[in-house]
């Protein structure tokens, strides 16, 4: 792929491999509607350089599972219907994901606390925090 | 609760019933012009019922449609059954992630008796779906799910079928049942006919019957259910298609450069300054609108930034501090009056007591999480668009002007954005989005950076509201006095005011003019469309009282000035603002007597939905009857804690809610900590439950938001608030409160708005919680722990 190693990663994702997970919400790093998975980490690809995860996995939304065989988070959102417009969607569901695997057992206060950084505009929070907690009894198995 | 998987992404083009009208050699506008399409023959002779001669607009504020829409009046402008049995619907109600294309799929599914998955909806598209106007004001369950548009369709059709079926099958109508996309004997299961024999690929050719006769919601078996939506797992995994992601062949990218303060022109644009940049395609001038072209996103925002753009000097801004007076003191106003007794200040002088009070909210922001974005494509004397506008007929009559192209040579196909709660940047990034096209003759895409989206944006109006209340010896309201100062700049572009929004403006169109006049004439018609008449007073107009209140003596009455800064609507504009100030001041007015808030609203309510949710949201809040505020009984800590109550008749009749709200205040700093908001919500017949919790759950942790943290914030020149560390928005993490949304179903009574309800009480509530907690008074959104603490010091 031929981009500016400049680019942030959130443009090469959506622009030259028309990935609709990942979204620009700010650009500034501050709402994670652009969030991707690196290393297992939640990363904000809005402000991040392409040139900086060069050989490095990824994982946006759409890697992480299917409509036909989705995550078990994504599954939950999908019960819980814990959304509105579904924008930030992307960023609150990888944001989960990180957090959970690293806090498998976190409880409902620190699941609020590690989510602190993400915005949804619609205010589904309660929604939100239950699909999410749903999903870390889900994982848990 | 089991929610059905269908189709990945949103909800797609009825293939089947497309494909069906095109095997017959015609489209889907020629369809519904009637243009050598078959045509099923009704013999509806003696039972032709009277039709509604002035339909021909599907939207809610009568203003006539687009010549050229389909009618709304005609069945075959809503509806089409294709060979295969599925049913398509055409709306031009959207789905803005309220959940609306769901509830209109359930409303298809269960008038027309076929399965909910058998439904298809194509939302929003000018070459195909009716012109209703925009999808705002809480007007699309009122609008569609009534007796016209598109459940006045649905009905017709299915009485069509009936008869049609009768013909068939032989039988009398009176004997045979719609079930399952069929028509079957009653009595005898074999004998039954399928609509998609009955009337596949043809025209129904009939009016829509607003007597045709709806199934009684005690029947529903889809509507009225929580059936998840059918778009949530495309959202849950990223496949879900939103403008944003939008692609068309050879599509570039556009980024606008927004003058360098507010009233400021375009002195100069040095081109050169960014012609050798990488990707660069174009820089476009049209008077003060300025962009640029290039061949990628990031490409764009760099030469963006590098673009040497000249601005002329610009007047200074009212200052912030005293801009609540600045707009008491303006000269030029637009006055209303909506209530007028004349008798207000007699009644006043004779008043036992006299309270008054003053109220301030602040312009705020729809601040979507996604800045807008559009992409359109400029071809010559023809374009298409892919916009979130909120009103596509709106956006062709407005992008004809600003493009100079005739609206029948323009397509705008409706592509949900993020979330928007008005009108946020999404018709002005389509305009941005058509002129850059036009001027590359090229699909473009533009998407707002995150300041130009919050520096530019139409905000929900700010107000300063005088209240003033006589009591009599026995504490009861003899007298309500409203007076409201709101600056105004723009609106939606409607059908003709491109310039009422950003870009339209820099291109050379003005905003809607502002015309001055004071006095107000005497008010003519009832409308509370605002909320600007409390609830309790009896809103005499017209020799009829239609207020949800007892209090006869009252005046409501607005000046509307000039605005800085573009505003327009945003979720339960002015009502929000206006109930602020009337329930926080209901409140103070039962304090003054020692009266329970509670029992104080229901004396002087009549409006029994009013009473109703009242009661339902106290009950179920378990509430601590006794006047406000509580004797001061705070914790080891310094915590007072105590419970607020506001409602509201939205727009006088459009939706009844009620909401509890119990808080805890740390008294030495300010702190506010809600704890637990209970909501109840009365929207009529309930159209999809999960569906509305969802909407009032969200609209009361949105307007939390709003309460305690957003306001638009600027300098002598310039928004400040252009960011999310400048903005106050509540992220996911915050203490969110314990929420019980009490669902009061009305299948007796015709659907209302749904959306704007819950969120309408909020400030009030905490207002007045915090009130209960303290003693303490906040008179000024948002509450700020700073302002919290200077209300606690009396």
């Amino acid at each position: 792929m031929d981009v500016d190693p400049t680019t942030p990663l959130l443009y090469v994702l959506s622009d030259d491999l028309g990935l609709r997970g990942p979204k620009f919400g700010c650009g500034l790093g501050q709402c994670g509607s652009c969030t991707v998975l690196v290393k297992g980490q939640a990363v904000r690809s809005c402000i991040t350089a392409v040139e900086s995860v060069l050989g490095v996995e990824i994982i946006t939304l759409e890697g992480l599972g299917t409509v036909d065989k989705p995550h078990p988070i994504q599954k939950a959102f999908i019960e819980e219907q814990a959304a509105q417009c579904g924008y930030c969607l992307n960023g609150v569901i990888l944001t989960a994901k990180a957090f959970l695997d690293k806090n498998p057992k976190a409880t409902e206060k620190q699941i609020e606390e590690g989510m602190s950084r993400v915005l949804c505009r619609c205010f589904t929070h309660t929604r939100m925090l239950r699909a999410i907690g749903r999903a870390q009894k889900e994982m848990a198995r | 609760m089991k929610n059905p998987s269908l189709s990945s992404t949103e909800l797609p083009m009825a293939q089947s019933a497309a494909d069906a009208l095109a095997r017959a050699g015609f489209s889907r506008r020629d369809f519904i012009k009637g243009t050598g399409a078959l045509i099923v023959s009704f013999s509806m002779g003696g039972a032709l019922r009277t039709l509604n001669a002035q339909q021909t607009r599907a939207g809610a504020f009568g203003e006539p449609a687009a010549a050229d829409s389909p009618p709304a009046n005609e069945v075959d402008s809503w509806i089409a059954i294709a060979s295969d049995g599925s049913v398509t619907a055409y709306t031009g109600k959207e789905e803005l992630g309220q959940g609306m294309s769901t509830a209109q799929m359930q409303l298809v599914a269960e008038e027309l008796c076929v399965p909910f998955r058998r439904v298809n909806l194509i939302v929003a598209d000018t070459s195909v779906t009716p012109d209703q106007g925009v999808t705002s004001g809480s007007q699309s369950h009122p609008t569609n799910f009534n007796r016209s548009n598109l459940a006045g369709a649905c009905a017709t059709a299915r009485e069509a079928l009936l008869q049609l079926g009768s013909k068939h099958l032989n039988i009398p109508e009176d004997q045979l049942v719609a079930l399952d996309g069929e028509i079957r004997s009653k009595s005898d299961a074999s004998k039954k006919v399928a609509y998609a024999e009955l009337v596949a690929g043809k025209k129904f050719a009939l009016k829509v019957d607003p007597s045709a006769k709806r199934k009684p919601a005690g029947e529903w078996t889809v509507l009225g259910k929580p059936i998840g939506r059918p778009d949530m797992p495309a959202m849950a995994t990223g496949t879900f298609e939103y403008a944003h992601n939008v692609r068309v062949p050879g599509m570039l990218h556009g980024m606008v450069i927004r003058p360098a303060a507010v009233g400021a022109n375009l002195m100069n644009v040095d081109e050169s300054s960014v012609s050798g940049m990488p990707g660069f395609v174009k820089v476009v001038v049209k008077k003060n609108f300025v962009g640029v072209v290039a061949e990628k996103t990031w490409q764009a925002a760099q030469i963006a930034k590098a673009l040497n753009v000249t601005w002329s000097p610009a007047p200074e801004l009212p200052k912030q501090e005293t801009f609540y007076d600045h707009l008491r003191n303006q000269k030029q106003t637009r006055d209303t009056l909506l209530v007028n007794s004349r008798d207000v200040e007699q009644k006043l002088a004779e008043a036992a007591t006299v309270v008054k009070a003053t109220y301030y909210h602040p312009y705020q922001m729809h601040g979507s999480v996604g800045s807008s974005c559009a992409v359109a494509d400029v071809q010559g004397d023809k374009a298409t668009v892919w916009s979130p506008t909120q009103g596509v007929w709106h956006q062709r009559a407005t992008l004809a002007m600003l493009l100079g192209i005739k609206p029948e040579n323009i397509r705008v196909i409706f592509r949900r954005g993020s979330g928007c709660y008005g009108i946020n940047g999404a018709d002005t990034v389509t305009y941005d989005a058509a002129l850059l096209s036009q001027a590359v003759g090229k699909p473009v895409r533009v998407q707002l950076t995150r300041k130009d989206e919050m520096a530019w944006e139409n905000y929900g109006f700010a107000f300063t509201i005088d209240e003033r209340a006589g009591l009599d010896s026995q504490g009861n309201i003899i007298a309500w006095d409203h007076e409201a100062w709101s600056p105004v700049l723009g609106n939606r572009p409607v059908y003709t005011y491109p310039g009422n929004v950003i870009t339209g403006f820099l291109a050379g169109f003005q905003p809607e003019e502002f015309r001055p006049r004071s006095p107000a004439p005497e008010p003519a018609n009832f409308s509370n469309n605002s909320n600007a008449i409390p609830s309790y007073v009896v809103g005499h107009v017209g020799g009829a009282d239609h207020g949800a209140g007892k209090v006869k003596s009252e005046r409501a009455l607005l000046h509307n000035v000039v605005s800085p800064f573009w505003t327009g609507p945003l979720r339960s504009p002015q009502r929000l603002q206006n109930t602020f100030a009337h329930e926080s001041f209901m409140d103070e007015l039962a304090a003054r007597v020692k009266a329970d808030p509670v029992e104080f609203r229901l004396r002087h309510l009549s409006e029994e939905r009013m009473i109703d949710v009242v009661k339902s949201a106290a009950k179920a809040a378990n509430w601590d009857a006794r006047p406000s505020p509580k004797p001061l009984a705070t914790s080891a800590a310094g915590i007072a804690s105590g419970r607020g109550i506001s409602c509201v008749a939205y727009e006088g009749d459009n939706g009844y809610s009620a909401m509890v709200a119990e808080v805890e205040v740390e008294l030495a700093t300010g702190k506010l900590t809600v704890k637990r908001i209970v909501v109840s919500v009365d929207a009529g017949p309930i159209s999809n439950p999960d569906g509305l919790r969802n909407q009032s759950e969200g609209g009361a942790l949105q307007g939390l938001s709003r309460a305690l943290g957003e306001e638009v914030t600027w300098d002598d020149h310039n928004v400040t608030s252009i960011d999310w560390r400048t903005y106050h928005s509540l992220p996911l993490g915050f203490a969110v409160p314990k929420i019980e949304i009490i669902l009061l179903n009305r299948p007796d009574q015709p659907a209302t708005g749904a959306g704007e309800t819950a969120i309408t009480v909020v400030a009030g509530a905490i207002g007045n919680a915090i009130f209960d907690a303290t003693g303490g008074r906040i008179r000024q959104v948002p509450f700020t722990t700073e302002r919290i603490k200077a209300a606690l010091a009396g």
